[in-house]
């Protein structure tokens, strides 16, 4: 036990700095590859609690596919954040004091004590136990209803972006392979019959 | 593992909106523009499908299914059916507004029936998960609706803000989601209200989640202090967007208020009444004080509708089965106002002309008298004349607090209902004395919109002189 709780604090505290970092970089790029480091550590705390699927998903999704795309845009959009830390300094005495307000209230309230953590211990399990079939069982039979309806939620998220970005404009040259395909040899060839010139 | 395929009759009003939803959105893609009533006609078929999918199986008795997440009662099927009836309203006044402007596209209706359906899952949820996901499927819809004009400065700028604010909403609402979770180990509604009345309030968790809940629904709301983004968006918003948000939605989230607060966190009322009696003191005083000086009849709406939630929550925090059945009839008889008031607001823009302040109303009485006239009856109704039937909603709601020894509360709601009286009575004003600024042509209406606002109109009056025959429905529906 000892040695897994020393891995623990030690991603812990990797997560936190990569989180912080995350929003006081200035970099924009930076904010992204540190964001990056702050998923794979959350994986990793989940490896430690043998969520091993959620984990391999998270690192495959979210590290794999989302941020690939985000470091995309970062890099095209060539964001320049100046103006929006304008106000940073002015605003970061209140800030500050909201927000250590706000953590001392909680750390009163919410200790783990109020919790009943200790219902949900850590269960042994045999070393062929499968945490993606577990997990597949219950998405699809008991969260149904509630799995069914984010994909609707995706659904709209697609309709809607797709209904703010596409525009049909006129005039564009493009190429249109079903007219392409269905052309025949009248379409492109013409035979001219030309009288035989005769020489003088 | 033991799995027995659940109920789905229940549900059937849901699936058929869903499917038909993608159903349109398909169809959609293969019309020309000239076609795009198509659209529009199944979008209102769907909706009298589902009503009378939602009567005919209207529950005697609540019965819950899907595994606990989903819950069919007398209540949200009442609040379905008035869902509906609002939205194919709406639909129907806005059809005219959207072909005007080129906006009549496809989307408008797959995002609203999108929208319907997330009301829906609200309405009828029973665990806190299924609460949150409605939730997010209606707000998402309602983002993108909101900049439907996408060359509208003004319109980004508004989808913009509701975008982030609501987001935060989320937040909260998630946050505290996860401590009511932490807490007592479900997020079926049933567990948790069984769960919290063992702990009550010696789980100071609880209490924390609960703050964070209410934050979340009053951001939703719109109840000060977490109005900022609503005046904006119903300004921001084409006006038939407006008409959508500011209607069917609050039926949504008066159920929300009711599932999450009154049946999921029934033993901590003590907490919530004190926190909701700040909510709604502060809605009504500042809604009224700031409709006072708004030149914008949109914005004039807009916090109008605040000092509206400010008096709905005075009802669900009476706390007793009256002043719920007063909540649910005031929320019910403020749709019907709203969509009145936008509806007609929408009638008088023209092509190229958007009637969006107080002064575009002058001399509509020479114009359209019976429009005029309408109008009249429902801006008295909200500011709560006798004898129509915001009154009655105003004298059940301030009755119900009253019976719970809150004078004060209910002394409040009446003097800042009088000061709010005067910018409803500008209005008529604006439409019966004053001369318009440039000479108007008469306007016209097509047919079915003119049948249905006379009827929106006439409606206030009829239940103003019959009230009971609505709060005979909605006391069966809540006491089930």
């Amino acid at each position: 036990m000892g040695f897994e709780k020393f891995l623990f604090y030690v991603f812990a505290l990797i997560l936190i700095f990569a989180a912080v970092r995350v929003i006081t970089v200035r970099n924009s790029v930076h904010a992204a590859l540190f964001l990056v480091l702050a998923f794979f550590t959350s994986a990793a705390l989940w490896l430690l609690i043998e969520a091993e699927f959620l984990a391999i998903t998270l690192v495959l999704v979210y590290v794999g596919a989302v941020m690939v795309l985000f470091l995309f845009v970062v890099m095209m959009l060539d964001l320049n954040v100046d103006p929006v830390r304008e106000g940073f300094i002015k605003y970061l005495p209140v800030g500050a004091a909201v927000a250590l307000l706000i953590v001392i209230e909680m750390g009163l309230v919410v200790g783990s004590s109020y919790f009943a953590t200790d219902q949900y211990s850590l269960v042994a399990r045999a070393a062929d136990y499968s945490n993606t079939k577990e997990l597949g069982s219950v998405l699809y039979t008991f969260y149904v209803y509630p799995f069914e309806i984010a994909s609707v939620i995706l659904l709209v998220a697609i309709v809607a972006a797709i209904s703010l970005t596409m525009r049909r404009r006129e005039g564009v040259k493009a190429q249109d392979p079903g007219r392409q395909v269905r052309a025949s040899r009248d379409d492109r060839v013409r035979l001219v019959h030309l009288a035989p010139e005769k020489k003088k | 593992m033991n799995f027995v395929a659940p109920d789905f009759m229940p549900v059937l009003p849901e699936l058929l909106v869903l499917t038909m939803a993608c159903l349109v959105l398909v169809i959609d893609v293969f019309l020309e523009q000239r076609q795009r009533h198509i659209t529009y006609g199944l979008a209102q078929l769907t909706l009298v499908g589902a009503a009378l999918l939602t009567l005919v199986t209207y529950a005697q008795a609540p019965v819950t299914t899907m595994f606990g997440h989903y819950i069919k009662d007398a209540m949200g099927d009442l609040l379905k059916l008035f869902i509906y009836l609002a939205t194919a309203v709406v639909f129907l006044y806005s059809r005219d507004y959207l072909k005007q402007r080129d906006l009549f596209k496809g989307e408008y209706y797959v995002l609203g029936l999108f929208g319907v359906l997330g009301m829906m899952i609200m309405v009828s949820a029973h665990s806190l998960l299924s609460v949150y996901l409605g939730l997010e499927l209606l707000s998402l819809s309602l983002y993108a609706l909101v900049v439907t004009d996408r060359d509208s400065p003004v319109a980004s700028e508004a989808a913009m803000k509701y975008f982030v604010l609501g987001s935060l909403a989320s937040g909260m609402l998630l946050y505290g989601i996860s401590m009511i979770y932490g807490a007592t180990g479900s997020v079926d509604l049933q567990v948790v209200a069984d769960a919290v009345a063992v702990q009550g309030k010696d789980n100071l968790v609880l209490v924390f989640g609960l703050v964070f809940l209410v934050v979340g629904l009053s951001f939703k709301l719109g109840a000060v202090p977490f109005h900022m983004w609503l005046p904006d968006v119903y300004q921001g918003a084409p006006t038939s967007v407006t008409l959508y948000i500011g209607s069917a939605p609050k039926l949504a989230a008066f159920a929300l208020v009711m599932r999450i607060l009154v049946e999921g966190l029934g033993a901590l009322q003590d907490d919530w009444h004190q926190m909701l009696i700040i909510l709604s003191a502060l809605s009504i005083a500042l809604g009224n004080l700031a409709a006072l000086m708004q030149s914008n009849i949109k914005r004039m709406l807009a916090y109008s509708t605040i000092s509206h939630v400010g008096f709905l929550l005075l009802g669900i925090l009476s706390g007793t089965p009256e002043g719920y059945a007063a909540a649910m009839f005031y929320t019910i008889v403020y749709v019907l106002m709203a969509v009145g008031a936008f509806g007609v607001i929408i009638m008088l823009s023209r092509a190229g002309f958007e009637a969006e302040n107080i002064d575009d109303f002058k001399g509509l009485n020479d114009r359209s008298p019976w429009l005029a006239f309408l109008m009249m009856m429902i801006m008295m109704s909200m500011a709560g004349v006798p004898f129509l039937v915001g009154f009655y909603a105003k004298w059940v709601v301030l009755q119900a607090i009253i019976n719970v020894g809150l004078v004060w509360l209910a002394l409040l709601g009446v003097l800042f209902s009088v000061i709010g009286a005067f910018y409803y009575l500008r209005v008529i004003k604006c439409m019966y004395f004053d001369k318009p600024e440039q000479s108007g042509e008469p306007i016209t209406l097509s047919m079915d919109t003119e049948i249905a606002i006379s009827a929106n109109g006439l409606l206030v009056v009829v239940l103003g002189l019959y009230p009971t025959a609505l709060m005979d429905v909605v006391r069966s529906g809540l006491l089930n």
